[in-house]
């Protein structure tokens, strides 16, 4: 049998720099600057970009016998990973310095996960799924503890770990009962055998695959599986917060989308009702419960909460049409996000995060650019016209009224109304109150502006132009067999 | 020979005790190890589906799953010695910083 091992490049590559930055970590004295060490990273990472786009162009394979497809889902999913890790990085770099985290194992972890979530989108087998899930998930939960002297950051670690251990539970007990009945970990055997012999299943492969389910809700933190997620979200170091609520997100989807949404989709019929109320009621608590926040983190972490909640309508909506909203949607969400966190990363003094909304009570005039683009990922995230939230939520409700789901399509639109309220509240702060602690001491972050620079680009790119990513997402989609 | 359903039988029973074990214990190391109960209840029913199908699969999951099991419970502890050292205290019902 050959070895084919070019699938396995990119993943490789960031393998290889996060190992490269570890060991040079350790020829780099205490107090001596440690710049290289984000430098390489982000190296590795344009150099992986640059493999997907050269795998893109030719044919895609897979490898360990078909145990791994680096399909064009996949390499649109690592493009998003790859993105997210190297905005992560670039907005983290004064950050890390200023909190007095280690930096070259941060920089590590964050490509280690990054390998992970590339293993999962790619995963073809369940056992090489839950094997990336874990990569990523031990070194996520690192990063969350990565601010060691802030008791805060070790206890939203925990309650990360005990939540995310306890969800790998359920979900290897899915996969153990879904091997069970079919007799394989290998998705193509499986949906094979779910064509093969409709409805005679066995009762615990319908157990298993629920199990599944539970697992992935976790992951994804949809209602009621979400109540670790502000907790842990809030007292994680901004850039780890916005790099779980992208990347760790947009790779429990990916999986969600080929495993659940489109290998296993003859068992729709049976988790289509408990989904369709799932997704109502992330939604929904989402966005109520980040209407009564004081902290514009937490406040992001309900309202990724609710986006959770918007990206589980496809999913309900099926396989037909919700194939492109989703990945669309997701990539959208990955720019005004990522950017959001980037500038509220931006606003840590010393060891102090100010992430109130009092803090950011006059930004719009100590720090303009920032307050802008600030206000602009706030609407897009709202959804307003041009931006690329508004394209994304289009196809979103578009997907759920042609699916003739349109009960979800109005609840979908009444939530994006609510969410306006707290969206518009930090803009009200950011311009019309005045008075506000953040970006009194705020020194110069070059690469912070950076990071939000290329997510503000995204974003507007995404909401003015969308036609390339549709098309690109649509491809994607379709290139799952 | 026992037949397959009591095996299944007996790692469901073994995994409810672990979910319960996290669920309602209030010391870390014990909810640390009723996690690694629930991956061993999940262990027993892959090694018993194993030998069901003829397929050796399942055996050569349950390395990868030990191996797993073993890099979470050295980040587990890990963890908890740094939440330790903030609180002197293993109760996860008084880590109170952010509200559960």
């Amino acid at each position: 049998m050959d070895v084919n091992l070019v699938p396995l490049l990119p993943a490789v590559q960031v393998l290889v720099t996060a190992l490269v930055v570890t060991l040079r970590d350790l020829f780099i004295k205490d107090g001596e600057s440690r710049g290289v060490l984000a430098f390489y990273s982000l190296v590795g990472l344009g150099l992986a970009a640059a493999e997907v786009f050269f795998l893109l162009g030719g044919r895609q394979e897979g490898a360990f016998n078909d145990s791994y497809m680096l399909d064009r889902f996949a390499l649109f999913f690592a493009l998003i990973f790859i993105l997210a890790a190297a905005l992560t990085i670039l907005s983290a770099i004064d950050y890390v310095r200023q909190t007095g985290m280690r930096e070259g194992e941060f920089y590590a972890l964050i490509l280690f996960a990054t390998v992970g979530m590339i293993v999962m989108a790619a995963a073809n087998d369940l056992m090489v799924f839950f094997l990336g899930l874990e990569t990523m998930s031990i070194a996520v939960y690192v990063l969350t503890g990565m601010w060691r002297s802030n008791g805060r950051s070790s206890e939203a670690a925990m309650k990360y770990f005990l939540m995310g251990a306890f969800a790998t539970g359920f979900l290897l007990y899915g996969i153990a009962l879904i091997y069970g009945a079919t007799g394989s970990t290998n998705l193509a055997q499986i949906s094979a055998y779910l064509l093969d012999q409709p409805s005679e299943w066995p009762v615990y492969l319908i157990g298993g695959g629920f199990l599944l389910l539970i697992g992935f809700a976790f992951k994804v933190g949809a209602v009621p599986f979400h109540f670790w997620v502000p907790d842990v979200y809030e007292g994680a170091p901004t850039p780890v917060t916005g790099f779980m609520s992208v990347a760790v997100k947009a790779a429990a989807f990916a999986a969600w989308a080929r495993i659940l949404l489109y290998k296993l989709s003859p068992l729709d019929n049976d988790w289509v009702f408990p989904l369709w109320i799932i997704a109502i009621a992330t939604m929904t608590l989402g966005n109520l419960l980040a209407i009564t926040q004081h902290s514009i983190k937490r406040m992001l972490a309900y309202s990724s909460i609710a986006h959770a909640g918007y990206l589980l309508i496809p999913i309900v909506v099926g396989v037909e049409w919700g194939g492109l909203p989703l990945l669309f949607y997701l990539l959208a969400y990955s720019f005004m996000t990522l950017g959001a966190f980037a500038v509220l990363t931006s606003m840590t003094e010393g060891d102090e995060s100010k992430d109130g909304y009092s803090d950011f009570a006059g930004l719009g005039f100590k720090r303009p650019f920032l307050a802008l683009a600030m206000a602009l990922f706030m609407l897009s995230l709202a959804g307003f016209p041009p931006l690329a939230g508004f394209t994304g939520k289009f196809y979103v409700f578009r997907s759920a009224v042609l699916s003739g789901h349109l009960n979800l399509a109005i609840i979908g639109v009444l939530n994006s109304l609510l969410s306006v309220i707290f969206y518009l509240r930090v803009i009200v702060a950011m311009y019309m109150e005045e008075g506000g602690a953040a970006g009194k001491s705020f020194r110069q972050a070059p690469f912070v502006y950076i990071a939000v620079a290329i997510a503000l680009l995204g974003t507007i790119y995404l909401g003015i132009l969308p036609a390339d990513a549709l098309d690109w997402s649509r491809r994607a989609f379709g290139s799952l067999e | 020979m026992i037949a397959l359903h009591n095996y299944l039988i007996l790692s469901a029973v073994i995994f409810s005790i672990g979910v319960i074990g996290v669920l309602i214990r209030r010391n870390l190391i014990v909810v640390l190890m009723s996690i690694e109960l629930m991956l061993n209840a999940v262990n027993l029913t892959f090694i018993a589906f194993s030998r069901y199908l003829g397929s050796t699969d399942g055996q050569v999951i349950v390395f990868f799953v030990m191996a797993v099991a073993a890099a979470e419970a050295v980040i587990g502890l890990a963890i908890i010695i740094s939440v330790y050292r903030h609180r002197q205290s293993l109760d996860p019902q008084e880590m109170q910083l952010l509200k559960w």
